[in-house]
């Protein structure tokens, strides 16, 4: 009893150690693919994130005028230390490219303190004095503008390294000159019509290919399975070439002397030509295109393991075949369907080249935002901000995705 | 996967060896533009030096070259900026300070091109500019740029506020010289967004300089503004596109280079060969832009003089785009513009 | 049991509707892509129909073009280097994952998923941000890295997929026959892995030579790639040498898949 105990035991630990053991390796075999997207996806994803709320230019040039500004109204005219304070820190700028990132950052601000600051800059240094009025005489003798309050206000608004301006922009808010938030004015608001209008392209687009793959998947799994691999290929033809020959074909088709429209108009169906590019239309016919392998693979994957005894039972008890096939075969496919419509929005609501060559500014989405603000204004805080929108949303939904789908997004 | 690498090796060896030592990356506004650049430039400077040019395509984005220059890793040599972008990018850094005494006297130049940090390139105007076959009653201005009764169809703009703000006041009874006054004003701010809101339903915006005459060939627009230049490329292929000069607004491009690239010596060589009367001429007679060495206008016929946007007749009603405006201003239009657009 | 005959001209009506529905939706996946094909042999400038005249001008043109044959070589550098790395990493998590079930291991999953489904925008803008610190910008490097992560998710699915039907006795057997980890890997494992990792591979070579937008913002002058080159093209000057590359481009592609369907169809026979 007692051996055969302790044989029981030793076999158990030697079981544990082994199955330990067995972790172990697979830790070890997992790290390099761990550390190399650490380094080249998830730590630059979240400099990005940091990058939306950093804050750098104006704490790093001005310390001694935000210092001076600390406890002032915002309204009332500056402290006189205020004057002295800016020309020293402005005198202590050495190079003028570092006059130049002030300038510049300031400018994002309030338009004119460009020149402001470059001129003032280069203006300096000022004949030394104590005088606190005679600094201020000095200062406004280079520049009148410095008795008005914005560039103070901008300043002081400022200060901090950190700044949730740019994430308040994304969603259309600012803060005033006082600290509170408030909306921007409807002429100036874009990035919430911009965000809405990303959520809805990809939903109309979801929807779309659901209509189309649905009937295609079912078609497809009620075959045999030779029949459909070889048909399967027309859909994966699509999917392995490449978006921007996609693209292309689809300007073809598409413009106004397009097969598209020349066909329509031999038809005698048109007498001008339809205007199907740089609009909504070929954004989504194009997305369209580009997502519905993504809706049809998952859609099939489930459709082909639905055994069809339960429908042809339905209706041999009486059941109409369209009835059966609602009330029994849809309910089967909702995984799938489910699976297929959060990946294509998903993947739809970071499209950025379908709408940038096929669509016209009205069509633009989140992503052509970022890339405008990154690549276009040079505003890295506002396109880190709007990514992150982006970024938050989109991992929101695959969560959702692998909460219900518990698979991995099968593209294989 | 053996294989893979025998396949990679070679491929990068040669990948590096296209870095050798004598080749500059030249960057340049692309199309009609940068096929003159690179008969009147490009290829007689290889020839010359012995070097060999990189012509890189942009649309004046200044982003990747405040990247390059904040990270010290300069892979653009030469730049081709507009005088906003010259300007600013010289306040902030971007650009190294030109070395006028390896280029030549000042005073070889019009004043205009002559810069801390760069030097003018030509003289271009961004102007109105129509299908000939199909207006048969000629626009004149951008009032009938405006006029969607008697020119039904759509019309092209360039995307952004720049020109559009000005060419908007215009076309609202503002004198060329009172346009750069009034837009500094609120009032003038908003009523240029009013006129161009006005417009918006029959716009169809143009981002880089080969658009707005594929859009006129292609009959997608009635009028585009335009680059004169490329008007007059679209010309010489035997298309009947036409430009009203009046309300055109000039500006100068410039050489640049970025500051921190390596190749600053022979950056600085070719920018010395390339504003050579001769080499400014025959870019010239490929693509109508004025020249900024005054020499070079001496070498030009009449017939290609009259096609410049510094010629007298063409310059008569037009507007000098004021950069120091644009510099201040440019960040707040723009914005504004962007939120207008994608609405 | 009692089929109405009223019914069956209607069930016939509805079947040959979805039929035909399913073809127009099969017409509609193929034709724009068959359609650009002849416009790449046409002697017009223009990307109309119908085509005046047959030549191969365009295809002359595109292997003149010092532009084309750069882009077309720096595509075949970092395609193939991304994918030799994604698929290293990316068998090598598949094969460990395989073996274990530990709690998070989900999360650990989501987050090597993960490249797939980020928005390709934020991976450009961060990786740009992050990458240009570094020095890491307009190199080869840089562009292989991301490009090589945006490839292992595929890498990673594919080749967990292969190990699901694997019998892990085979490992153990050969462990106990006095083998080597890493002589059983290269005798047993891989050997029944590989239609999974080739696939895996194609799909990280298809990732890359297919990526457009990190490329726009991390690649110099001197790593533009095809789909950099197509960009522009497409977007400021649409001429029919785009035709052209988009035609080379489809008979690659499609030898790709055909390779991929080829060893997909020996897999099943396989374990069968």
């Amino acid at each position: 009893m007692t051996a055969a105990d302790a044989g029981i035991e030793n076999m158990r630990s030697a079981l544990r150690r082994d199955a330990r053991r067995r972790t172990a390796a697979a830790l070890l075999l997992t790290l390099p693919l761990l550390a190399f997207l650490l380094f080249t996806f998830i730590v630059p994803i979240g400099a990005l994130l940091l990058r939306a709320v950093d804050n750098p230019e104006i704490a790093r040039a001005l310390p001694g005028t935000i210092a001076a500004l600390r406890g002032w109204d915002r309204e009332s005219r500056p402290p006189a230390a205020a004057y002295a304070a800016i020309v020293a820190d402005l005198q202590a700028l050495r190079e003028q490219s570092d006059a130049g990132t002030l300038a510049r950052r300031l400018n994002t601000e309030v338009g004119g303190a460009r020149s402001l600051v470059m001129n003032t800059w280069r203006a300096l240094p000022l004949p030394a004095t104590t005088d606190a009025a005679q600094v201020h005489a000095q200062l406004i003798g280079i520049d009148p503008r410095w008795d008005e309050p914005w560039i103070w206000q901008a300043i002081a608004k400022n200060g901090s390294r950190l700044t949730p301006d740019y994430l308040l922009a994304a969603v259309d808010l600012r803060r005033t000159v006082e600290g509170s938030v408030e909306s921007v004015d409807a002429d100036r608001s874009a990035f919430r019509r911009i965000l809405m209008r990303t959520f809805s392209i990809a939903a109309i687009v979801t929807v779309l290919c659901l209509l189309l793959a649905y009937p295609l998947a079912w078609w497809l799994s009620t075959m045999t399975a030779r029949r459909a691999n070889a048909l399967l290929i027309v859909v994966l033809v699509p999917f392995w070439t490449s978006i921007l020959v996609r693209m292309a074909a689809w300007i073809v088709l598409l413009q106004s002397g397009g097969i598209v429209n020349q066909s329509l108009a031999a038809a005698g169906l048109i007498d001008r030509p339809l205007a199907l590019l740089f609009n909504r239309t070929g954004v989504v016919i194009a997305m369209v295109h580009i997502l519905l392998p993504f809706m049809v693979l998952p859609l099939y994957s489930v459709m082909k393991g639905i055994p069809r005894d339960y429908v042809r039972a339905a209706v041999s008890l009486g059941s109409h075949p369209l009835a059966a096939f609602v009330r029994v075969y849809v309910p089967q496919t909702y995984a799938g369907v489910a699976a297929g419509s959060l990946l294509v929005f998903i993947l739809g609501i970071g499209y950025y080249v379908t709408p940038a060559l096929l669509g016209g500014p009205e069509d633009q989405m989140l992503s052509y935002s970022v890339a405008q603000y990154a690549n276009v204004h040079l505003d890295w805080g506002m396109a880190c901000a709007l990514g992150g929108v982006l970024l938050t949303a989109t991992l929101l939904l695959y969560a959702i995705y692998r909460r219900l789908a518990r698979m991995e997004p099968a593209l294989a | 996967m053996k294989s893979l690498v025998a396949l990679c090796i070679p491929a990068m060896a040669l990948a590096l060896q296209a870095h050798a030592e004598n080749t500059l990356t030249v960057v340049n506004f692309g199309g009609a533009n940068g096929t003159a650049q690179k008969k009147a430039y490009y290829e007689p400077f290889e020839k010359s030096a012995g070097a060999r040019i990189i012509p890189v395509e942009y649309n004046g984005e200044q982003a990747k070259i405040k990247a390059m220059v904040e990270t010290g890793k300069v892979t653009w040599d030469v730049v081709e900026a507009e005088s906003a972008d010259l300007d600013r990018g010289c306040d902030e850094g971007l650009y190294e300070k030109l070395d006028w005494g390896r280029i030549g006297p000042k005073s070889d130049f019009i004043p205009a091109a002559v810069h801390d940090c760069g030097i003018g390139i030509f003289v271009w105007s961004t102007v109105l500019s129509y299908d000939a076959n199909r207006l048969k009653d000629p626009p004149k201005s951008w009032a009938d740029f405006w006029d969607v009764k008697r020119f039904p169809g759509k019309r092209a703009l360039r995307k952004n506020a720049r020109f559009n703000l000005e060419f908007a006041l215009m076309a609202d009874g503002v004198k060329p010289a009172e346009v750069y006054k009034t837009l500094a004003t609120k009032d003038g701010v908003e009523r240029a967004f009013r006129k161009l809101a006005e417009l918006r339903p029959h716009l169809q915006w143009w981002e880089a300089g080969a658009q707005p005459p594929q859009f006129l060939v292609a009959g997608d627009v009635v009028m585009a503004s335009a680059y004169n230049g490329r008007i007059d490329a679209a010309q010489r292929e035997g298309r009947n596109l036409a430009i009203a000069w009046a309300g055109g607004i000039y500006d100068l491009d410039y050489w640049a280079i970025p500051k921190g690239t390596p190749n600053r010596d022979l950056a600085t060589r070719y920018i010395a060969f390339a504003v050579s009367p001769n080499a400014q001429a025959e870019f010239a007679r490929l693509i109508s832009y004025g020249p900024t060495a005054t020499k070079a206008l001496t070498k030009l016929d009449a017939k290609t003089l009259a096609q410049l946007p510094s010629a007298p007749a063409n310059a008569k009603d037009a507007l000098k785009f004021d950069f120091q405006f644009w510099s201040d201003h440019g960040e707040a239009m723009e914005k504004r513009f962007n939120a207008w657009v994608a609405q | 049991m009692n089929p109405n005959t009223a019914e069956v001209p209607w069930e016939r009506i509805g079947f040959v509707a979805v039929r035909a529905l399913c073809i127009a939706v099969l017409m509609f996946l193929l034709l724009p892509i068959v359609v650009i094909v002849p416009l790449s042999f046409s002697s017009s400038s223009f990307l109309v129909y119908p085509v005046p005249d047959w030549s191969l001008r365009w295809y002359r043109e595109l292997f003149d073009s010092a532009e084309w044959m750069r882009a077309a070589k720096n595509s075949f550098i970092v395609a193939p280097a991304a994918t030799l790395i994604a698929t290293v990493l990316g068998t090598m998590a598949a094969v460990g994952l395989a073996q274990v079930r530990f709690p998070g291991k989900n999360v650990l999953l989501s987050v090597l998923i993960a490249p797939m489904i980020v928005p390709i925008v934020v991976v450009g803008v961060g990786t740009y941000l992050f990458f240009a610190r570094l020095g890491l910008s307009d190199s080869y490097a840089g562009l292989i890295l991301v490009h090589a992560a945006l490839g292992t998710p595929f890498v990673l699915t594919t080749v967990s997929a292969t190990l699901q039907g694997f019998d892990t006795n085979l490992v153990r057997a050969s462990a106990s026959l006095g083998a080597a980890p890493l002589e059983t890997f290269r005798r047993v494992t891989l050997p029944l892995i590989a239609p999974g990792v080739i696939s895996g591979a194609l799909f990280a070579f298809a990732t890359s030579f297919d990526e457009v937008v990190v490329t726009l913002f991390l690649a110099g002058p001197a790593q533009v790639t095809l789909p950099r080159q197509m960009f522009t093209g497409i977007r400021e000057n649409i001429t029919p040498v785009i035709a052209a590359v988009a035609t080379l481009l489809i008979v690659f592609t499609t030898a790709l898949m055909f390779a991929l369907e080829w060893l997909r169809g020996r897999r099943g026979a396989g374990s069968r």
